[in-house]
């Protein structure tokens, strides 16, 4: 058991080297601590919102003052503090949204370059279009111009909310409605900023379009809301990533994703997730409580959500899919790597409710250290959706024998011509295995490393290769010598 | 120099004692068959000789080409040119063989302070190996060893043995589940292996590889030791009179 033992060391080390943790220091502008009715309308004004958006706002934070946070998870924390937390927090700087990257604070630009995405060589050399959102507020979104000519609209959803409205008010809320759970109804009346995305009838987005968020400010919640239309016949690929600071409180992150893809249109949406998971005696870290949202409401639509999730303290994040139209396709494939004592409850559902379509969920869960990785997925088929097919594939992998692997499967089938296969495997990284890449001449770090991107292969197949490779050393890091 | 010297070898797994006091010189070019009925401590010997986990040394030494094997982990002492095949080759989902190989390559040559393998000569190489092992390019792109047959994970073994050029190899029941064809395959895979420099430990139950790789000398281990050591004779003497012949219960393991 000796290398068992090894490989855990390795695994504690490298990832208390959490590269992330930095703070900026940098000149903010903040609402008062807590919320109540004036913090919001703060906000919206701060966003120069419609009056009905503030309106929309309001009657959320109503209706989530009746709700109770939910305790059916499989996770053990302390629940936040909701008076005691910022919900605006932005560079004063950003005030006056800069026009071009020329006017963006240096400060920032230079914390973007220590996260290794310099903004100015973004814009001339790869070919990925980002919004940069830091704390509350989007202080930076690339191509822009490039993409209106395609008619394709990038940019923040606070810009959005006064130059798009008519699209802002069809599809604001119209997949999660400000009603739908704790922490979606918090969003609904506190979200700050995020990403809007509109791809016209009949073009493919020439670029990958990509969201860069970052919690820099202490005590603060980041509540950001992105919002993705797929028009007729479209396509986009679409990919964001997290990092936040080290600190020893908790933080929390709120967010609502929701994408509406009509007629054969198709969003791809990729998430590479590694928010400051806490120390390695579980000591601080972030709070994810995410509800992301995909709607299929077109005939043979179609979405895929990848998701490589290797940070926060607490994870509660099941992407789901509404198949509507009929021929609608939704696709699930996960990553999710837990270490010392984080915990994760994530999976996904799909909802089948035109006629056939079908889904496919592979999840792979890696639990290293006292880790605790839940699969929790749902496979729904509504009692008109004739001819569906659902494939369900859930793996789990043990490192170490003090962490916790669980798979919670939901499936209600209420049409009988549907077809659902379900398999889950555990395993655990043999000695044996071990033994013969060391025997081959990999070090420890190396061989879980090839055996955990061995195990997550069908996943990481998925990404867009820009993200792949990231993706891959984050798995090398966040476990390895292995992972990454 | 010698290649291999063990002196006076105990081995414990999990608190029992399964070599007590064996001791064993290979010299280059040399090539060592150990015999012996189920339970005598031959796989133990291969996992001790290669630093597997688990294994405890008590007592006694393992000296490679001068160097103090014992203070080497397992990764290291396959640095310094020693390959063991599996007698169950372990699968690795997910993995192809192609990266498994080019992954143990380099971590092999950085070893030895050289640099990475260009992929160009990576790819001739490993097609080279396969096509003389007969094994099918396809099979290179599959997972290690999933799904292969007992057979298939053998003559793997092989390709891996052909394309990492250990100086001294272990091969612990290379020869069992094969049927005589894949044998002969095997067989010729570890001939091509003979030289001057290189050395070889051949582990098996019988003799039928032995008629194709022709030792230099056999040794049969039973109880924890090395009680008798001869030539190819001895293999065929075993054959024909069974371990019984030489006073050894079968049993006493």
């Amino acid at each position: 058991m000796v290398s068992t033992l090894e490989t855990r060391q390795t695994v504690e080390e490298v990832s208390g080297d959490y590269k992330y943790g930095f703070v900026t220091d940098i000149e903010m502008v903040k609402a008062p601590k807590g919320l109540n009715e004036d913090v919001i309308k703060f906000i919206s004004a701060k966003k120069k919102e419609p009056e009905w958006l503030l309106e929309w706002r309001l009657k959320a934070y109503k209706k989530w003052l009746t709700m109770e946070e939910p305790d059916w998870p499989m996770l053990d924390y302390k629940k936040p503090d909701f008076q005691d937390i910022y919900y605006y927090a932005a560079p004063k700087s950003a005030d006056d949204r800069p026009k071009s990257l020329d006017e963006v604070d240096p400060e920032l630009l230079k914390t973007y370059e220590k996260l290794g995405i310099s903004l100015q060589e973004q814009e001339v050399l790869s070919g990925v279009a980002v919004d940069i959102v830091f704390d509350s507020v989007s202080v930076a979104t690339t191509f822009r111009e490039a993409l209106k000519k395609r008619g394709v609209i990038f940019c923040s959803i606070s810009e959005a909310a006064q130059d798009y409205p008519e699209l802002m008010k069809k599809y604001l809320g119209s997949v999660v409605p400000a009603a739908d759970n704790f922490y979606a109804t918090l969003n609904s009346a506190v979200f700050t900023d995020g990403t809007f995305v509109y791809i016209p009838k009949g073009v493919r987005c020439p670029m990958e379009l990509s969201t860069y968020f970052r919690i820099n400010e202490a005590n603060t919640g980041q509540f950001e809301r992105t919002l993705i239309i797929a028009d007729e016949g479209s396509y986009v690929s679409y990919l964001e990533g997290c990092t936040a600071p080290m600190r020893d409180e908790n933080q929390l992150h709120a967010a609502v994703v929701e994408l509406i893809i009509l007629d054969d249109a198709e969003i791809k949406y990729s998430t590479v997730q590694n928010w400051y998971p806490g120390n390695k005696d579980g000591v601080g870290g972030i709070f994810n409580f995410v509800t992301k949202r995909a709607a299929c409401r077109g005939k043979n639509s179609k979405v895929s959500w990848t998701q490589v999730e290797t940070g926060s303290a607490i994870t509660w994040k099941y992407p789901s899919c509404l198949l509507i139209g009929d021929g609608s396709v939704g696709e699930f494939y996960s990553v999710a790597i837990t270490n010392n004592y984080q915990q994760a409850d994530t999976g996904t559902k799909m909802i089948h409710i035109g006629k056939n379509t079908s889904s496919t969920i592979i999840s792979k869960g890696i639990s290293a250290g006292k880790a605790q990785n839940i699969y929790r997925g749902l496979v729904k088929v509504m009692p008109n959706a004739e001819n569906t097919r659902n494939f369900t594939q859930c793996d789990s992998l043990l490192i170490g024998d003090e962490c916790g692997a669980h798979t919670v499967p939901y499936i209600e089938a209420k049409n009988p011509t549907a077809q659902l296969e379900h398999e889950a495997t555990t395993s655990k990284i043999s000695e044996e295995q071990l033994f013969y890449c060391l025997q081959r001449g990999l070090d420890v770090e190396e061989a879980v490393s090839l055996i955990v991107n061995g195990f997550c292969k069908e996943v990481m197949m998925q990404l867009p290769m820009e993200f792949a490779v990231e993706a891959q050393k984050l798995l090398g890091i966040s476990l390895e010598g292995s992972v990454g | 120099m010698t290649m291999l010297e063990i002196k006076n070898l105990h081995v414990e797994v999990a608190g029992q004692k399964i070599l007590k006091g064996l001791n064993l010189t290979i010299n280059p070019g040399e090539v060592h068959a150990i015999m012996g009925p189920n339970g005598a401590g031959k796989s133990t010997l291969a996992y001790a000789i290669c630093g597997k986990e688990g294994y405890e040394i008590t007592e006694g030494s393992v000296t490679f080409k001068g160097k103090n094997f014992l203070e080497l982990t397992a990764n290291e002492r396959a640095g310094e040119g020693v390959f063991l095949g599996f007698q169950y080759p372990v699968e690795i989902p997910g993995v192809s063989n192609m990266n498994f190989l080019k992954a143990a390559i380099n971590s092999l040559r950085k070893y030895r302070g050289e640099d990475d393998m260009a992929a160009v000569d990576f790819l001739k190489l490993i097609r080279a190996k396969a096509e003389e092992l007969e094994m099918k390019p396809e099979m290179l792109k599959r997972a290690v060893n999933v799904g292969f047959s007992g057979g298939e994970k053998k003559r793997n073994e092989m390709v891996q043995m052909a394309m990492l050029e250990p100086i001294f190899s272990v091969l612990d029941e290379t020869d069992s589940g094969l049927d005589i064809d894949a044998l002969r395959i095997v067989a010729d895979g570890i001939n091509r292996m003979r030289s001057p420099e290189k050395s070889i430990l051949v582990i098996t139950h019988y003799q039928r590889l032995l008629d194709y790789v022709v030792p230099d000398f056999v040794h049969v281990l039973a109880n924890g030791k090395i009680v008798k050591t001869g030539d190819k004779s001895l293999a065929l003497e075993l054959e024909k009179n069974g371990y019984a012949g030489l006073g050894i219960d079968e049993n006493a393991a």
